[in-house]
């Protein structure tokens, strides 16, 4: 054994005594931390808390649906269920899913830093997290909202239902969206490890810089119409009433303005994880890195002058409507191109199956059948057919939990054991994995041929004709249910008494990997330095405990080489395969 | 229901979009397949057989990315010009069109024809006449939506929008309201019928004053066609309304305590200003009559009312 392996292993067994998880130690220690990570798992947990109450409304909403007429509720509590599935899961799950609780958690660590660039504001944007879901949750609890996630006017003023607790709360929600946003657009400029250039960050690290461009930009506008409706509603300013000779169509312009771009917050940081996903399992480099790293921008950029494609039939003008169907095919392109890249990516890899990867292909599938079918309803003459039908319903059920949900789940799957230091159980993942995406095309795929059919959206009960795909729809969400509880279960279980987890269980190549799991609260020993691309497996390989094999066949890249001099882990490249204890 | 098809085609555009769908579905499916089968190819022939090792350093290839983003440009660009062509001939308003008047109103559907006469969830026309249905609502949004017909627009309250049509085909096809509008909502059905031009010039004659059957018949067909059986029943069971079983002749209580004998006078303000007296126990959600129901229609409808013993 070598000195530096001795010393490494000195080492490691410090950070098992101490790592994020186990010091400061205390309840207290937790809830006053800057740590980046733990603020992460907080978040991690809040989500995970939400996707559940969400996921029940969910399954009770359906089960009402499996036949006409009342099954289990009245057409009230249904109204209300659809209401607070949709706001729960948009507001309080999806946006913060990836960027503020696996992305908190990671993106300092993929940059090499010791933790965001203002850690006191990341804390102060959990609290605001918390502080706003109150105001929804004390709204839910005070009799509901009844006006479906997109608050629409007049309805959302006359109806006596808790619409201002609700509105209240999302306006909160998204200055604690704008402070995440802020943190990580800084923390990618300013914290990049020595010899991180932009275009050799990980592409997660893109994805979530698009994001954040449109959280910071976009909230606002969101911020200050349903600052209007809580004032319509309060004293009937007039704004969105056409009595008074306002325009209740205004208030869907403001809406989208926010909540189309809001689809790409949602989105792009599950395009973000797949990027990493399909690398490490294909053991490949990234096919087109620049065109995936600049579709993320130009996604961000574009997602702002499409929004009236959700308004053809709200007697907007012909031209405006063309103009935004054509903005919207535009926009669909680069989604396209990125799709391709990741298919390109597996070309010549070294592919392996475990449940990140399987994700990954439940996404690429999923998310392609959602993109396909935005064809349909970008197209105007199509769209006035099936806007506000099942198919929209279905349409952005594959995009959004499809695509960022399956996207979530490799994510914390992949990150999982970095996170805990656990590993979990593979077969058990498998299984769940597969109910899972079977339960969601079962769930799913019939309401596009309802919707195509006719069958409207938000509907309490409905004409029999549709009532085969109906059931047949809400037996998909039992075995979805199923697939979720079992991974409840597999996870709980890796907590508590999972195999232990080493450095770097996929063999990937970004920072993340080459410190311990879990990291320390510092995120590593020393100062981190990158040595090579994130992509690297022409050239790198560093096995499961970080131990670093160059190829000595590689060809010389320039760029690189530059990055490595003068550091003290560079290598001759004399043909003769040099091996190295990571220490970075 | 075939999970393959369309809804029954039956107005002059339906055809023209149903193509349209039908190419954007053979694009779509044959992209995915492409799509798939790569994948599953990857997978197979690149699975990892023994331990990791470097793989191959491609990272890019240009001609591969422009084809990628070319032919996918191309073929949205035909779908975009295709929906936008189809879309604005969905605009034009034929110049012979018979102007009716669609009213949204929580939860019904009100049409109004030109000579006057009107009708409620039941909407006739006749086959091959032009159409132009002039839209908006009495209260909060709503979208008025006929699949057969693949078209829909919003219901705004305050201002008129436009569908310009013409029905094709005879047949009974379902109307829906597809903007969400609260209780409701999946109740605001009505029926669209089309039919000859000599049924439509029968029923626009019985619609007005009942042909020649009796004011009690003419009342319970009121009764169904104006609406009034989404809240009000007449086996003695409450539902949003008070029931119409026996309350001719006896004392009813209001919301501010008073009490009234349901007589002729009685029923006959509450079709034409239901807030004025408010039945104790109900919320006051009764949409006015006035201007809807014609004086025979008002005295069919108490006809029915009083017989219902
Ligand atoms: C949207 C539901 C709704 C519809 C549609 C409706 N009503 Fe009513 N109606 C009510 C409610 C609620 C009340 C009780 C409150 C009130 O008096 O305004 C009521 C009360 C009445 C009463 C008084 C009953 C009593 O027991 O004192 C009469 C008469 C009546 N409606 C007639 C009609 C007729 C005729 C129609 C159809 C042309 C009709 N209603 C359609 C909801 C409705
Ligand atoms: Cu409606």
């Amino acid at each position: 054994m070598t000195t530096t392996q001795a010393l490494g292993k000195v080492a490691s067994e410090l950070q098992e005594e101490r790592n994020y998880l186990n010091y400061p130690k205390g309840i207290w220690s937790w809830l006053t931390t800057v740590d980046h990570k733990r603020i992460g798992l907080m978040y991690l947990f809040s989500v995970l808390l939400f996707f559940f109450a969400g996921g029940v409304f969910a399954l009770l909403l359906r089960f009402e649906l499996i036949a006409p007429g009342k099954d289990i509720v009245g057409p009230d509590t249904y109204n209300q269920l659809f209401t607070l599935h949709g706001a729960i899961m948009v507001f309080l799950f999806i946006i913060p899913a990836i960027p503020a609780a696996l992305g908190n958690f990671i993106l300092p660590i993929m940059l090499g830093a010791k933790d965001v660039a203002f850690p006191r504001l990341n804390l102060l944007s959990f609290y605001v997290y918390v502080f706003g879901a109150s105001f929804c949750l004390y709204s839910l609890v005070t009799g509901g909202v009844d006006t479906g996630w997109t608050f629409y006017t007049p309805y959302s003023v006359e109806t006596n239902t808790n619409v201002i607790s609700m509105t209240l709360g999302v306006f909160i929600l998204g200055f604690s969206s704008i402070f995440t946003g802020m943190n990580f657009i800084v923390t990618i400029h300013r914290l990049r490890a020595p010899g991180m250039t932009w275009f050799n960050m990980p592409l997660f690290l893109w994805g979530i810089y698009a994001t954040s461009l449109i959280q910071i930009l976009a909230t606002p506008v969101l911020a200050i119409t349903l600052v209007l409706l809580i004032l319509e509603r309060v004293w009937g300013i007039g704004i969105f009433d056409p009595a008074m000779g306002g325009d209740p169509v205004l208030y869907q312009h403001f809406f989208w303005f926010y909540s189309h771009p809001a689809v790409y917050i949602m989105i792009l940081p599950g395009m973000a994880i797949i990027s990493e996903l399909i690398a490490t399992f294909s053991h490949k480099k990234i096919f087109g890195y620049v065109p995936i790293a600049f579709s993320s921008v130009a996604i961000a950029l574009v997602s702002f002058i499409v929004w009236g494609h959700h308004m053809f039939t709200s007697g907007q003008s012909d031209l405006a409507s063309m103009i935004f169907s054509f903005l919207t095919f535009l926009v669909g392109i680069p989604s396209g191109i990125k799709v391709f890249n990741w298919i390109a990516t597996m070309y010549k890899g070294s592919l392996t199956f475990q449940a990140p990867m399987l994700y990954t292909h439940a996404f690429l599938a999923l998310f392609t059948i959602g993109g396909l079918t935005g064809i349909y309803l970008g197209t105007l003459s199509v769209d006035v057919h099936l806007h506000d039908t099942y198919f929209v319903v279905a349409h952005f059920h594959y995009v959004m939990m499809g695509g960022t949900v399956m996207a979530f789940l490799g994510g914390l799957h992949y990150w999982w054991p970095k996170m805990f230091g656990k590993m979990y159980n593979e077969t058990w993942a498998t299984v769940s994995a597969a109910l899972i995406f079977i339960g969601f095309n079962v769930t799913f795929f019939p309401q596009f041929i309802m919707g195509a059919q006719g069958m409207p959206r938000r509907y309490y009960t409905y004409i029999d004709q549709y009532q085969s795909m109906h059931a047949l729809s809400t037996y998909g969400t039992w075995i979805l249910g199923v697939g979720f509880l079992i991974m409840a279960g597999y996870l709980t279980v890796s907590l508590i008494n999972g195999k232990k987890a080493t450095k770097n269980p996929w063999l990937g190549l970004t920072l993340e990997w080459t410190t311990a799991s879990p990291p320390p609260t510092e995120n590593f020993l020393g100062n981190p330095r990158q040595l090579w691309g994130p992509y690297d497996y022409d050239k790198v390989l560093m096995d499961e405990n970080g131990l670093v094999i160059f190829n000595p066949n590689a060809p010389k890249d320039d760029r690189h080489a530059k990055d490595e001099n003068g550091s003290a882990t560079s290598h001759k490249r004399d043909g003769k395969t040099t091996t190295m204890k990571q220490t970075v | 229901m075939n999970p393959f098809s369309m809804p029954e085609k039956a107005s002059n555009h339906a055809s023209d979009i149903d193509a349209l769908f039908f190419f954007i579905t053979d694009v779509a499916v044959g992209l995915f397949l492409l799509i798939t089968i790569v994948s599953i190819t990857f997978l197979w022939l690149y699975r990892r057989k023994g331990k990791a090792f470097f793989t191959s350093p491609i990272s890019h290839n240009n001609r591969l990315e422009i084809t990628w983003t070319i032919i996918p440009t191309i073929l949205v660009f035909v779908v975009f010009f295709w929906g936008f062509r189809s879309y604005l001939d969905m605009q034009v308003v034929e110049t012979d069109a018979m102007e009716i008047k669609v009213t949204g109103k929580k939860w019904f559907w009100a049409f109004d024809y030109p000579n006057g006469v009107n009708s409620v969830n039941e909407l006739v026309v006749p086959e091959g006449k032009p159409l132009k249905f002039l839209i908006s609502s009495e209260d909060v949004l709503h979208s008025f939506y006929i699949p057969a017909f693949r078209t829909k627009m919003d219901a705004v309250p305050n201002r008129y929008t436009v569908i310009g049509t013409r029905p094709t085909k005879q047949g009974t096809f379902d109307i829906f309201c597809a903007e969400y509008c609260g209780k409701s909502h999946s109740e605001m059905i009505g029926k669209i019928r089309v039919v000859s031009t000599t049924e439509y010039n029968k029923w626009l004659e019985e619609s007005e004053s009942g042909g020649n059957v009796s004011p009690v018949e003419f009342g319970a067909k009121l009764y169904v066609s104006k609406a009034c059986a989404t809240c009000h029943s007449v086996d003695g069971s409450a539902n949003t309304g008070p029931t119409w079983k026996g309350i001719y002749g006896k004392k009813h209580k209001m919301a501010d305590g008073k009490e009234v004998i349901v007589d002729e006078n009685y029923l006959r303000e509450s079709m034409l200003e239901p807030n004025a007296k408010v039945v104790a126990g109900y919320q006051p959600v009764m949409p006015t009559y006035q201007g809807i129901l014609k004086e025979k229609q008002i005295d069919a409808l108490i006809a029915y009312i009083k017989s219902l013993k």
